[in-house]
């Protein structure tokens, strides 16, 4: 039973760890929100979804037939990005501007911008769906299938490591999620902007009364959530090649879940989160199955909040300082 | 001949006269072109056609519902005196929609008979509320060997179903393929989990080593089952699933240096795998199905013929069971040209079916099973799926 995990440990493991990333990525999108706005954006995995929508259609637009290399291969990459980047920071802040300021300014309660939440997030879907995939990308009828992406780099084996083949993509993937990460852990614990967003989520109130404008605080953070999602949308096309209409759903519930695990709110608890539960889906896969793997997830997140309730770091944003 | 309304209940007579009283109103409003004098004008019949007609698994329900309009269409041009309408049910797979549109078909809009449930899960649940209003059905893709043991009077299909698909694939597996070590995946659905298990089955007696690995289609990371099979070493992989998740696990497959033989069933059979793997990753694959797909080098004058009216009339090749939804739709356009325009009536008729269809010689055992039992295998060659042959005797390259 425990042979197959055993016998290749080192594979079960990158491939949790990249995964996890791309998790970590997402749910950072879900935390800050949370932490902000003590809302969860259930239409975040809809923002997710432009991301790698827009990155595609960069790849799409590129028009190349074998993969990038050399310079055309670090300017396709860093355009994806943008693009994806941008086109999900944008998304998102006009998602909070449309679906969540107004009922916020009126005052409503939180399930009203629940409710509005799953709203945006079925409207995104559909959108796609019915307009932008077979119009925009020229796909007519065909807007709930998945959609291809070229291969923009070589997938070539850099080196093994205990039987684990380390590609290119894979590293960079890593690298790029961890760094944005580290980024934004800066940006938020030193920097002023960072100072407002944590005021904001520990006393919205008080808050303003010290000068904090609270509506650029929740449109920052709208932006930064979107970006992130955007990147891991451009990271997850590179990795996979794919995307469709639905593609947030599933990602979105595990980034969430993620959120959860490292404890929401918290933004290194969504990094923890994402790796953590990248691996223990991996192994659970390993030792039971593959039809198992969300099974044994789930199972651990429910162990994990029984003993600590609040997630695994357990503070949320305000508390979290360097 | 004679329609048997003693033999309906009341409440379904009622439906069909209603049936008949608004087909006839609609009939009267249309322009009709050679109506003929006194004569009353002609009824119109309404067949439904249900299966995912835009969900993710369209590009294997598209192409027969084309071809189950194509026999209405060239139907009607014959200007028979009970004309057929083609109701369309978008079920987008999912077996609660199915069901509340079987429900529709049979309440709201009198369908006498039914092209579909197109897939084996929907079909499990669907085909009860036909059965129960006495509604004939035909599936053109349902291959579900459970389906034929439910004792359903109203039920048909035009294809052979998993019991004979699976192992014929596995035989092939075995033999033209020589695979010792096969590596099998399903994607857990009613229909996916079924083929795998027939092929499991068969491999185990031709005295083949089987390792198991299941899959989430809609999930997009596979990298679990592919670390599997990488430490398995097989010599083949089969997936029983459709091409949306047959695409993502050939490309990450490949991806990770696993050169082994992929074989699919015919749920995988389109160009969306192509898609999903890549040209260069699909290269090679293997697919296994029920289903006769004109081919560009055709020598059935028959199969030319109807390829032909196809691409002229929906600008594209025919591709996975047009074919077999054109036979479906034959074998009631048959039976309402001999007379027959009750569901009962009709569902006889079928059950007597005998004629050469496009993709096969038509006639159904009493569980609705068709009689003819082919089943073909194709395979991905510079970005196109090509006909390798009879899985009996077709022969591998290199």
């Amino acid at each position: 039973m425990f042979d197959n995990l055993l016998g290749s440990f080192w594979p079960y493991t990158i491939d949790g760890l990249i995964l996890g990333a791309i998790y970590g990525l997402v749910a950072l999108g879900y935390t800050m929100v949370y932490g902000v706005l003590r809302l969860i954006n259930f239409a975040h995995s809809e923002i997710f979804m432009i991301g790698t929508m827009a990155s595609a259609f960069v790849v799409m637009t590129m028009g190349f037939t074998q993969p990038l290399t050399g310079l055309a291969l670090v300017g396709g990459l860093l355009l994806m990005l943008l693009v994806g980047g941008a086109a999900s920071a944008g998304s998102a802040v006009l998602l909070e501007r449309i679906a969540y300021r107004p009922l916020r300014k009126r005052g409503a309660s939180r399930l009203a911008a629940l409710i509005s939440a799953i709203g945006a997030s079925l409207f995104l879907q559909e959108l796609f769906a019915l307009v932008i995939i077979p119009h925009v990308f020229n796909r007519p009828q065909q807007g709930r299938n998945q959609m291809g992406v070229a291969r923009i780099m070589d997938k070539d084996v850099l080196f093994t490591l205990g039987g684990a083949q380390i590609r290119a993509d894979q590293i960079l993937i890593f690298v790029a999620a961890i760094g944005m990460m580290v980024l934004l852990d800066l940006l938020v614990n030193r920097t002023k902007i960072g100072r407002g967003i944590r005021a904001t989520s520990q006393d919205p109130e008080t808050a303003v009364l010290m000068g904090v404008d609270i509506d650029k605080i929740v449109r920052i953070t709208f932006l930064i959530g979107g970006l992130m999602a955007g990147l891991a949308g451009a990271l997850f096309i590179l990795q996979f090649e794919i995307t469709k209409f639905s593609i947030g759903f599933l990602l979105g519930i595990k980034a969430f879940t993620a959120a959860v695990l490292g404890g929401i709110g918290n933004l290194r608890g969504a990094l923890l989160g994402g790796l953590f539960l990248g691996l223990i889906e991996n192994y659970g896969a390993a030792i039971f199955g593959s039809g198992w793997k969300d099974v044994i997830a789930f199972t651990v997140l429910v162990l994990v909040l029984m003993f600590r309730p609040t997630g695994i770091l357990g503070e949320s944003l305000q508390q979290a300082r360097a | 001949m004679r329609p048997k309304i003693a033999r309906l209940g009341g409440v379904l007579a009622v439906g069909v006269a209603l049936t008949v009283g608004l087909a006839a109103c609609g009939g009267g409003s249309e322009p009709e072109a050679g109506g003929g004098g006194s004569s009353a004008a002609p009824t119109t019949l309404k067949i439904g056609f249900m299966g995912d007609l835009s969900g993710e698994n369209s590009g294997i329900v598209i192409p027969p519902r084309n071809g189950a309009q194509l026999a209405v269409d060239e139907y009607n041009a014959t200007n028979p005196k009970v004309k057929i309408e083609l109701v369309p049910y978008d079920s987008r797979a999912d077996a609660s929609t199915a069901v509340a549109l079987a429900q529709q078909a049979v309440k709201t809009d009198k369908v006498v008979a039914m092209v579909g449930p197109a897939f084996s899960g929907e079909s499990k649940q669907a085909v009860p509320v036909l059965e129960e209003a006495k509604i004939p059905n035909i599936s053109a893709s349902a291959t579900n060997v459970d389906l034929a043991k439910n004792g359903w009077k109203y039920w048909h299909r035009v294809v052979p179903n998993d019991g004979v698909q699976g192992p014929a694939i596995a035989d092939f597996i075995a033999g033209p393929a020589a695979a010792k070590n096969v590596f099998v995946i399903d994607d857990k659905s009613e229909y996916g989990l079924g083929l795998a298990d027939a092929v499991r089955a068969q491999l185990k007696t031709k005295g083949a080593t089987v390792t198991d690995d299941a899959l989430d289609p809609n999930a997009t990371d596979y990298s679990s089952t592919v670390n599997k099979v990488v430490s398995a070493k097989p010599d083949a992989v089969f997936f029983g699933g459709y091409y949306a998740g047959a695409g993502k696990l050939l490309k990450q497959l490949r991806d990770k240096g696993v050169t082994a033989k992929f074989f699919s069933g015919d749920g995988s059979l389109d160009k969306g795998i192509i898609e999903g793997a890549g040209q260069e990753q699909a290269e090679g694959a293997l697919i296994g199905c029920p289903c006769r797909i004109p081919t560009p080098d055709e020598t059935d004058e028959k199969v030319k013929k109807f390829a032909a009216d196809y691409k002229a009339k929906f600008g594209a090749d025919p591709l996975i069971y047009a074919t077999e939804g054109y036979d479906a739709m034959t074998a009631f356009t048959k039976a309402i040209g001999a007379g027959a325009t009750t569901p009962d009536a009709i569902n006889e008729a079928i059950g007597k079916s005998d004629f050469d269809g496009i993709s096969k010689h038509i006639s159904f055992d009493p569980t609705g099973e068709p009689s003819a039992k082919s089943i073909y295998i194709y395979q991905v060659k510079a970005g196109q799926i090509g006909l390798l042959g009879d899985s009996t005797t077709a022969k591998l390259e290199g």
